[in-house]
């Protein structure tokens, strides 16, 4: 017994011991002197007579030059035009309802309002917790938080973004670019959020050209395993490398940081080979040695939702319910950084005037895709 | 020994290692720049209502979890596959239930008979591959683990339906749910009804062990295989059962949750409950009560965090780490109290020996 438990411990120990290499690894190109010096922003705020806001963040945080950093970038705008303040809430791994209900109950109590929840996984302790303090606003970035409540709250908020259509734009300007006629998609986690990004984006290629042949990958088709999915850069790097090895020439990632690793993927694979970012535009935030293979980015503005929403609750003027950013509203777009587009920018714009107009109806599920 | 020197060495090893992982943590936070004083501060302020129920409810779970993983420790089986089986185990009851064939309440205890079934299952797939195949438990575990995340995932785009931007199964009826227990009236959390089965676990676990010839016999064979083998016990059998119990028990992990608050299974459903079981059990040194206590020190720790996060600006990091440093010096603490109270016993049994008049030697000393 004494000697099993004592091989035991060491076997633990060993395997926390790595999982903490793995996450280390991955953040480590992310938490350079950028993130450090916006770590302070919050803090720094603290004597703003604006909002108080509470962010809570899912696992990962910020520092994926991605998802979470774009919610940041928009707070930090709500930080100098609205005199906002903010505190940060991070999430551990392997949490339940109770769990994140629990940290926007801490952050209502510690008089932060509005409170904004970053991903989706947030909307059922929010629906929860919004009934408990009505005085206080929430906002669930992606969520579906307001379809739980029986009657509709007045102090929840869902802010959804229409990524099939940026999504749609990105992959007609890979299908534009693609000499093999041959391009990939990288996703994280194999549920419905991604999906509507691979949709769009396959919808896109098949618009220019139906016989563009696609690769999609996802990193795990666990939908609970957001670690494996959106934090795992070197399962983004081996799964875009065989895309670029079997001939592929542009891969879309929608996998938060695990996209870091379809960038070090792009950069080894050489010239002629693109990659696509997401949400935000990751043109500005890759090394420079990869910036000459970010043909563009998916814009998801997480930003202008963040900034919108402290703004309406400084106005008094917040909207419950869905909030919708789509093309109409330049919630989604495109980035043009790098001006490896610029040559097909006017047919991509055709496009989005299409989707705006109603002519073209981007599918959300893959499956529909024709 | 007398009484009181034992019951001093009983409590040494738990307050060493307390202290030693009090003392590391200190350490790491001056490392990272944080705030050690406000650290201890907020971390041993009284939670509130809401908090101990919410402790409660993760203890017990984390408990269920713990005594799943102990009854394979206990017999020299690594289970490290709880989690796979919980997981199976929980999607299968979530999908049972929500289809909704039986009415209110049999429809609850049959979905918890389908997730113990599940579990259990799904842990003898392992238990068999030992047996027939001689394939180490720890392999085929992990590997498990990772074929019911993918295969939960397959299941929910199959029957599940879409809410938003996440999948889950169908919601329970109202009727099936387990109300929660309010311990405190202006606690907006309730201790979930089916919290109470993790007592109930305990209860039998320890019944099990300490009353039962099987519990008799998985000591043995866990203490000794070849003497357990030598003394007639068909150790083959006890791994199958071992497993299937620990898989039984695993099923059972998810149902507070399920019954009590998240009434389907999603993409917003607890995982990792399994992996932190170990270490729970580890912990508890595989002792009914001894689990009982890890898993009410991880639970407030996961607690605390949250405030720590918001009030202190300490990162959850932290809170894992002091959490693996109590387990190592856990570990270590006994080892050393150990050490030690075998040289006191042998220097009182040499003092005894000295009281005695010395034995006449047998060959007179030239």
């Amino acid at each position: 017994m004494r000697r099993f438990s004592k091989i035991a411990a060491v076997a633990l120990v060993g395997a926390l011991a790595l999982a903490g290499c793995g996450s280390g690894s991955g953040s480590g190109s992310s938490t350079s002197d950028g993130s450090k010096a916006v770590a302070d922003a919050c803090k720094s705020s603290s004597n703003n007579q604006g909002p108080k806001v509470g962010l809570a963040y899912d696992v990962g945080g910020r520092g994926d030059q991605s998802f979470n950093d774009s919610a940041y970038a928009g707070m930090e705008k709500a930080i100098s035009d609205v005199d906002a303040s903010c505190t940060e809430a991070k999430a551990a791994p392997d949490e339940n309802d109770t769990i994140r209900a629990e940290r926007l109950r801490t952050l209502a109590e510690g008089g932060f309002n509005p409170v904004i929840a970053i991903g989706f996984i947030y909307s059922p302790a929010a629906a929860t917790v919004a009934a408990e303090y009505p005085k206080t606003n929430f906002a669930v970035i992606d969520g579906y938080s307001t379809t739980i409540p029986k009657a509709p709250l007045k102090n929840l908020s869902d802010l959804v973004f229409a990524e099939e259509q940026g999504s749609y734009l990105v992959g007609v300007a890979a299908a534009l670019k693609s000499k093999a006629k041959h391009v990939g998609f990288v996703g994280g986690t194999h549920g419905d959020l991604i999906k509507k990004f691979e949709a769009g984006y396959s919808a896109g290629v098949k618009s220019v050209d139906p016989s563009i042949k696609i690769d999609v990958q996802y990193l795990t088709e666990d939908p609970n395993d957001g670690k494996t999915g959106f934090e795992n850069p070197t399962g983004g790097k081996d799964a875009a490398t065989a895309m670029y090895e079997s001939g592929a020439d542009v891969v879309y990632h929608a996998a938060g940081k695990s996209g870091l690793g379809v960038f070090d993927a792009v950069q080894t694979a050489g010239d002629g080979k693109w990659a696509i970012g997401v949400d935000s535009d990751q043109y500005l935030t890759v090394d420079k040695a990869q910036k000459p293979h970010i043909l563009t980015s998916m814009l998801k503005r997480i930003d202008t939702a963040v900034f919108d929403y402290v703004k309406a609750n400084a106005d008094k003027s917040v909207k419950s319910g869905f909030v919708a950013y789509d093309l109409k509203v330049n919630g989604v777009g495109y980035s043009k950084s790098g001006g490896f587009v610029d040559d097909i920018s006017d047919k991509i714009d055709a496009a989005a005037e299409k989707i705006k107009s109603g002519e073209i109806v981007v599918p959300t599920d893959p499956a529909k895709v024709k | 020994m007398n009484l009181a020197k034992r019951a001093a060495l009983g409590l040494a090893a738990p307050v060493l290692a307390l202290v030693v992982a009090a003392v590391v943590a200190s350490l790491v936070l001056v490392g990272t720049g944080d705030d050690v004083a406000g650290f201890w501060k907020t971390l041993l302020t009284w939670p509130q209502g809401r908090n101990i129920v919410n402790i409660l409810n993760a203890s017990a779970i984390l408990y269920i979890s713990g005594v799943a993983a102990a009854i394979g420790f206990r017999m020299n089986l690594f289970n490290i596959g709880v989690e796979g089986q919980y997981r199976v185990a929980t999607f299968a009851a979530a999908a049972f239930a929500g289809a909704g064939w039986l009415p209110g309440k049999l429809n609850t205890v049959v979905a918890v008979l389908v997730a113990m079934l599940a579990g259990a299952l799904w842990a003898g797939i392992a238990g068999l591959l030992r047996t027939t195949r001689g394939v180490s438990e720890v392999i085929s575990t992990i590997m498990l683990n990772a074929i019911a995340g993918s295969l939960v995932g397959y299941l929910l785009t199959r029957v599940g339906s879409s809410t938003g931007n996440t999948r889950s199964t169908k919601q329970i009826e109202q009727g099936s749910w387990v109300g929660g227990i309010t311990i405190f009236g202006d606690s907006p959390t309730k201790l979930f009804g089916l919290s109470l089965v993790a007592v109930v676990v305990g209860v039998l676990f320890w019944l099990l062990l300490n009353r039962t010839r099987f519990g008799f016999d998985l000591r043995a064979s866990g203490a000794s295989e070849t003497a357990a083998v030598a003394s007639g016990v068909d150790v083959r059998r006890m791994i199958v059962i071992s497993m299937l119990m620990s898989g039984a028990v695993a099923g059972l992990i998810g149902m507070p949750t399920l019954f009590g608050d998240a009434h389907n299974y999603g993409s917003s459903f607890q995982t990792g409950i399994g992996f932190a079981g170990i270490a729970v059990a580890l912990l508890g040194r595989n002792n009914p009560v001894g689990i009982a206590f890890g898993a009410l020190i991880f639970a407030f720790l996961t607690e605390q965090g949250n405030l720590l996060n918001i009030l202190v600006g300490v990162s959850p990091d932290i809170v894992a780490v002091t959490q693996g440093v109590i387990v190592i010096a856990v570990v270590i603490a006994y080892e050393i109290v150990r050490r030690y109270r075998v040289r006191l016993e042998q220097a009182s049994v040499g003092e005894q020996l000295e009281a005695q008049p010395a034995p006449q030697p047998k060959e007179p000393v030239s």
